[in-house]
């Protein structure tokens, strides 16, 4: 039976994190001996593109390109993704768990009448039902979900597995939708969106900043670390409640929750609202001059010493070993 | 202008999370439940939007007794009554299911929560709750301004926002900054004491992914201290032990 990946697209690249969850049904397919995965993608999108999405292990690829629905819009992007399923009788939906994905999931869970589960961290366990392991209270515990219905729904959680980049291109085929009207009732206006960055909530790596950083006029060699590294920017709460970075740059508890290969944490003293947006990194650097400073704690390496020398040292020592 | 508002009853951020009964309960001993701090900036936009628009606010919450207190708090802050919803809230289709009966029968204009709880993170129940009731959903929103009967928000996406533009009855998932929290006053205390609180029963019994047991991350090792004058060792162990370069 196929299992159906809802693809999330932005200025027609699949996300990464997209083909992570494309990559995580093809390894439940393996463990299930279900399959083909069969990924949707919603909007304006090139062949190319499309077909690359066999490589993270998609056998086939459904493109509805309604360019309305280049725009994540909610509801049609719902009705889309229901009437695929229904149409190729699958049973289980994987997305990546994002802030379309989740609304998008939300609307299926209804629809579809399926159980949801998000944040989910690793492949299911078939010995007893169908048992899910997710982060929950901020990534501080994980819960055992049992799944009790025929149709399921996993939303999944960044570096849940690792993305496939061997597989064979896709055999990709036009897939028409009949979307109501009123799913293009709520209309967006605008998006403002910073281009030609790392999106931190995707990224592999963050460099983050907190008030040791003194001042928004100091970001300039964290951001050289990050670009050193492809990596994204992110700070602290204080900061970005003082003004000095953006709204959506705030990693911890009440921002985003970030779960990248490796975060460096830049003059942040790790209150425990910080460390729950980023305890599902795998690895942990902390350079603060505080030896006290709780985020050591936290760490897996660490650096005691003052962050404006350390850190352009350490974007050149990266530059020399590049 | 009728406003619903659903609040989650959960522990405060700083709590130390711990579980018992063999894993399969969360442990409350020495807990301090708050209201959500999501639902904390939902609750505190539709206080000002009831005021200014005239209108009634609403809060709910699904849980058993022990949740009354956050209830209460709710209605110190400007809610004008409460519902609770006399259940465990077992999972989010079950708190969906109750959330969409009580405001159905409530016909309200507006529908506010967090943008997710912050004990189980799921953020499912705005968007169940407006499939239910054939709804538009939107979370998580960062502002939102009423013009009539058009909703003009701000939805944070990775990276940045998008503006929107939809029309009432909706729902809203919300996040910070969409208003400042509000904290009570002593005349929002008392007279907290003696608005009316509606216990109802659920709905239904319906769960689809119910959590069964629980456990905590592995522990983490000491941290491996580099010294300052010798950064260029951190890059080799990033490169070599921990392979994450």
């Amino acid at each position: 039976m196929s299992i159906l990946v809802y693809l999330e697209q932005a200025a027609g690249k699949i996300k990464k994190t997209s083909l992570e969850a494309v990559s995580f049904a093809y390894a439940l397919a393996d463990k299930t001996g279900e399959g083909p995965v069969v990924a949707l993608a919603l909007g304006t999108l090139d062949a190319n593109e499309l077909a690359a999405v066999g490589q993270a292990g998609a056998a086939k690829v459904l493109h509805a390109s309604d360019e309305r629905l280049n725009a994540g819009v909610i509801q049609a992007h719902a009705s889309a993704v229901a009437q695929a399923f229904e149409s190729l009788g699958a049973k289980t939906l994987i997305l990546a768990k994002s802030s379309l994905g989740d609304a998008v999931a939300a609307r299926l869970a209804i629809k579809l009448q399926a159980g949801l589960v998000s944040n989910v961290v690793e492949l299911p366990n078939l010995d007893a039902g169908f048992v899910v392991k997710r982060s929950i209270y901020t990534g501080k515990a994980f819960a055992q979900t049992t799944i009790t219905t025929d149709n399921k729904i996993l939303a999944i959680k960044k570096n849940a597995i690792d993305q496939k980049v061997d597989g064979a291109a896709a055999v990709v085929e036009a897939f028409e939708v009949a979307i109501p009207a009123a799913d293009f009732a709520s209309i967006i206006t605008s998006t403002d969106r910073s281009t030609g960055e790392v999106l931190l909530p995707e990224a592999d790596i963050v460099v983050s900043g907190g008030r040791g950083m003194k001042g928004p006029e100091n970001w300039g060699m964290i951001e050289d670390l990050a670009k050193t590294l492809g990596a994204a920017t992110g700070c602290s709460k204080p900061v970005s409640d003082i003004g000095w970075r953006p709204h959506h740059e705030h990693v911890g508890q009440t921002g985003v929750k970030v779960a990248p290969t490796l975060y460096i944490a830049v003059g942040i003293s790790g209150a425990i609202q910080h460390l729950a947006g980023v305890n599902s990194s795998k690895c942990i650097v902390v350079i603060n001059k505080d030896p006290e400073a709780p985020f050591f704690k936290a760490a897996d390496y660490g650096i005691v010493g003052d962050a404006f020398e350390i850190v352009p040292q350490l974007t050149a020592a990266l530059k020399a070993d590049q | 202008m009728k406003i619903l508002v659903c609040i989650t009853h959960v522990p405060d951020t700083t709590s130390k999370i711990q579980f018992t009964a063999n894993n399969t309960k969360f442990d409350t001993t020495g807990v301090q439940f708050i209201i959500g701090p999501y639902d904390d900036y939902a609750l505190a936009r539709a206080v000002e939007l009831r005021d200014q628009t005239g209108g009634t606010l609403t809060a709910l919450n699904v849980g058993e007794v022990e949740t009354e207190p956050t209830l209460r708090k709710a209605l110190a802050i400007g809610a004008d009554d409460a519902i609770r919803v006399n259940a465990f809230p077992k999972d989010s289709y079950f708190v969906s299911k109750q959330i969409a009966h009580f405001a159905k029968e409530g016909g309200y204009d507006l529908i506010f929560m967090g943008r997710e709880s912050i004990d189980f993170n799921g953020g499912m129940v705005h968007g169940m709750v407006g499939e239910l009731l054939g709804m538009p959903s939107f979370s998580p929103v960062m502002k939102l301004e009423l013009e009539g009967t058009t909703v003009k928000m701000a939805r944070e996406i990775e990276g940045g926002k998008e503006y929107l533009e939809a029309q009432l009855p909706l729902i809203a998932g919300c996040q910070e900054p969409i208003a400042e929290w509000k904290i009570p006053n002593m005349r929002g205390i008392m007279s907290a004491r003696t608005k009316p609180l509606l216990v109802v029963e659920p709905i239904s019994q319906d769960t689809q992914a119910e959590a069964s047991s629980y456990q905590l991350p592995p522990a983490k090792g000491s941290v491996k201290l580099v010294d300052k004058d010798h950064v260029s060792e951190l890059v080799r162990l990033l490169k070599n032990e921990a392979k994450v370069l």
